[in-house]
């Protein structure tokens, strides 16, 4: 009887491992959903191996010639299966997609925006996950060291009051959405060594009125984002109705545009990169100059 | 009383209300200011970021919330008079499902310039008011003579549902940060932040205005039958003409400069009623000071409650005014 339930032991084991280890060999169709996560498979060399996207995936140019599998809210879950995918990377919140996956015996990756640090993690995860740990490796090295090197060229330097803007209805002063104190937007602002003015409000993001602009009285303002409507002075010229705001005054407001910047994807550092390039300009000058 | 003396008091005693709301509400907000230091003429305007927060921050968003306020109970009691129906809003008859379309569509294709230094989005959802106004009103003229109620209702309610698929289409169809903006904004925001929308949505309600100057009278024997008001000299047909229209412009305006901000409409009216009675001699001057009254001071615990944080207005004026509105309901039985 013992030997009977050791052997049955031993068999569901052996099972686990074989389940494992197949859902551990490296898959060769890949289906993402999110942005980010199919520009860090593209990004890794795996880009040959994603055979579907989602619907608002735009970077790189090559990730548009695949197939549209739908969005965050809206998968379409038969096309996905259609595809006959070994993997599906998913985002955490899509719940009915995860259990139809499930059902379909689907192997998946669960992904999840978080902070700057999880990015570079998150790239090394799937690039194990889909056997190029190699390759994931490099890109994440990469990212953390152009990353490292923009906190270098900014430490010591006055880190001016920063007011983060990533949404804004063109020409007006309203529906303004800023950064908070916590999520990438937030990180990337503290690597290009900026003090970000909502840091005290520990959420992603805050709607930000004109009392509340005046009052936070930011030295820089830094547009960003591919809503940010037109990239004209004279929608810039929205913001010198609050001219007792610092960075009105010294013209410090700067559009940085791009769909790169709100993507937290291997382009993170470029992004970190092109905003401390407005914080600190004499940081990267020097250094160039010296070349 | 004398219906005289009774008229000059609700004015008097309505308007006082709306005006300590409205003089009190720029006092406060998510940052404590000096009054001395706003008014203090010896420091530039440029430098003084007290000043700025006071006349450009918070003022044009007082004046705002009054407009809309009193704009939208107005429309609310002249709607509830021509429709002879008591659940009857700004919002019934498919105008700021209208504007709320535009104004989607405005967010959603990213419209950037605007007309005459006004932004596209008000303009787009006072465009799509007027469509929507334009519409059931050629609708409800098409086979009657005048303008039938009914119809007018009906009309109104299927547009509403339409638009509202459309609105559900529109946002399926956009971006992620799009849709939440657009979300956004039917929630209501009063941050105007510049006189500029003001001076946009106040000729439309000043017009509005003068037209429901001269409809109390006659929504008295109107909300008898028309019949009888007919017969009291009353032209019905113009009457309802007047009172859709004018109301139809006054929301269509209120709503593209501050959003669908729901409840005031309903809400405010039957207060008001409550108080006064149902001589609209009476409820509208006083539902206008109340509307005004009621949102302006909705929009300031919106400001404040979780500053620096904002509840959307829609949703301040929507917690409060049910749950009162419910008490008095109970309380007067």
């Amino acid at each position: 009887m013992a030997t009977h339930k050791k052997s049955i032991i031993a068999v569901a084991l052996l099972l686990c491992v074989a389940c494992v280890a197949l859902a551990q060999s490296s898959p060769q169709r890949i289906i993402s959903l999110i942005p980010s996560t199919t520009e860090m498979l593209f990004a890794m060399g795996a880009g040959p191996r994603v055979i579907g996207v989602g619907n608002f995936d735009r970077y790189p140019p090559e990730a548009l010639t695949r197939p549209k599998v739908g969005g965050l809210i809206d998968p379409d879950v038969e096309r996905i299966i259609a595809l006959k995918p070994d993997l599906v990377v998913v985002y955490g919140t899509q719940d009915d997609l995860r259990a139809q996956l499930e059902r379909a015996k689907i192997p998946m990756f669960l992904y999840e925006h978080a902070g700057l640090q999880d990015i570079t993690s998150t790239i090394r995860e799937l690039g194990r996950r889909i056997g190029s740990a190699k390759e994931s490796g490099a890109l994440a090295d990469r990212i953390e060291a152009e990353i490292a090197d923009v906190r270098t060229r900014v430490a010591g330097r006055p880190r001016p009051r920063t007011l983060l803007v990533f949404g804004r209805d063109a020409e007006t002063l309203r529906g303004i959405y800023a950064s908070g104190a916590v999520g990438f937007l937030a990180d990337m602002l503290d690597a290009a060594g900026g003090t970000n003015v909502f840091d005290d409000v520990k959420r992603q993001s805050i709607q930000t009125t004109s009392e509340l602009a005046v009052a936070r009285a930011p030295e820089v303002i830094i547009e960003i984002g591919v809503d940010t409507a037109s990239a004209t002075g004279r929608n810039l010229r929205a913001w010198d109705s609050l001219a007792s705001i610092p960075a009105v005054r010294s013209k410090r407001i700067y559009q940085l545009r791009g769909d790169g910047m709100m993507n937290p994807g291997p382009r993170i550092s470029t992004s970190v990169r092109r905003v401390a390039e407005v914080l600190h300009p004499e940081a990267f000058q020097k250094i160039e100059s010296r070349k | 009383m004398s219906i005289g003396r009774r008229i000059l008091v609700t004015w008097v005693l309505f308007g006082m209300a709306a005006l300590i709301v409205c003089l009190l509400a720029p006092l406060v907000g998510s940052t404590s200011i000096s009054l001395r230091r706003v008014f203090d003429s010896s420091i530039p305007f440029e430098d003084n970021a007290d000043a700025q927060i006071f006349f450009v921050a918070r003022l044009p968003r007082v004046l705002a919330g009054a407009l809309v306020g009193s704009s939208l109970a107005a429309s609310g009691v002249v709607l509830q008079a021509l429709l002879r129906n008591p659940l009857a809003t700004p919002f019934t008859l498919g105008v700021s499902a209208g504007a709320a379309l535009g104004a989607m569509l405005a967010l959603t294709l990213n419209l950037s310039s605007g007309i005459a230094g006004f932004s596209a989005v008000p303009i787009a959802s006072f465009a799509g008011s007027l469509g929507a106004v334009a519409i059931v009103y050629g609708l409800a003229r098409a086979r009657h003579r005048g303008l039938s109620t009914n119809v007018l209702l009906l009309a109104g309610v299927t547009l509403n549902s339409f638009f509202s698929a459309l609105i559900l289409f529109v946002q399926f169809m956009s971006d992620f940060t799009q849709t939440f903006r657009t979300v956004r904004w039917l929630m209501g925001d009063l941050d105007v932040s510049s006189y500029a929308p003001l001076m946009a949505a106040a000729p439309p309600i000043a017009l509005s205005f003068a037209a429901f100057a001269v409809l109390p009278r006659r929504m008295n024997l109107l909300s008898v039958s028309d019949e009888s008001a007919a017969s009291r000299g009353v032209d019905v047909h113009r009457t309802q003409r007047l009172s859709f229209l004018s109301a139809s412009l006054a929301t269509g305006a209120a709503v593209s400069l501050g959003g669908p901000i729901g409840f005031i409409g309903i809400v405010v009216p039957h207060l008001i009623r409550l108080m006064v009675g149902a001589d609209h001699r009476l409820v509208l001057p006083a539902s206008a000071f109340g509307g005004a009254a009621f949102v302006v001071a909705c929009d300031t615990i919106s400001r404040t409650a979780l500053a620096p944080l904002e509840i959307p207005v829609g949703v301040v004026t929507a917690i409060i005014g049910g749950p009162f509105f419910l008490w008095l309901l109970i309380r007067n039985r």
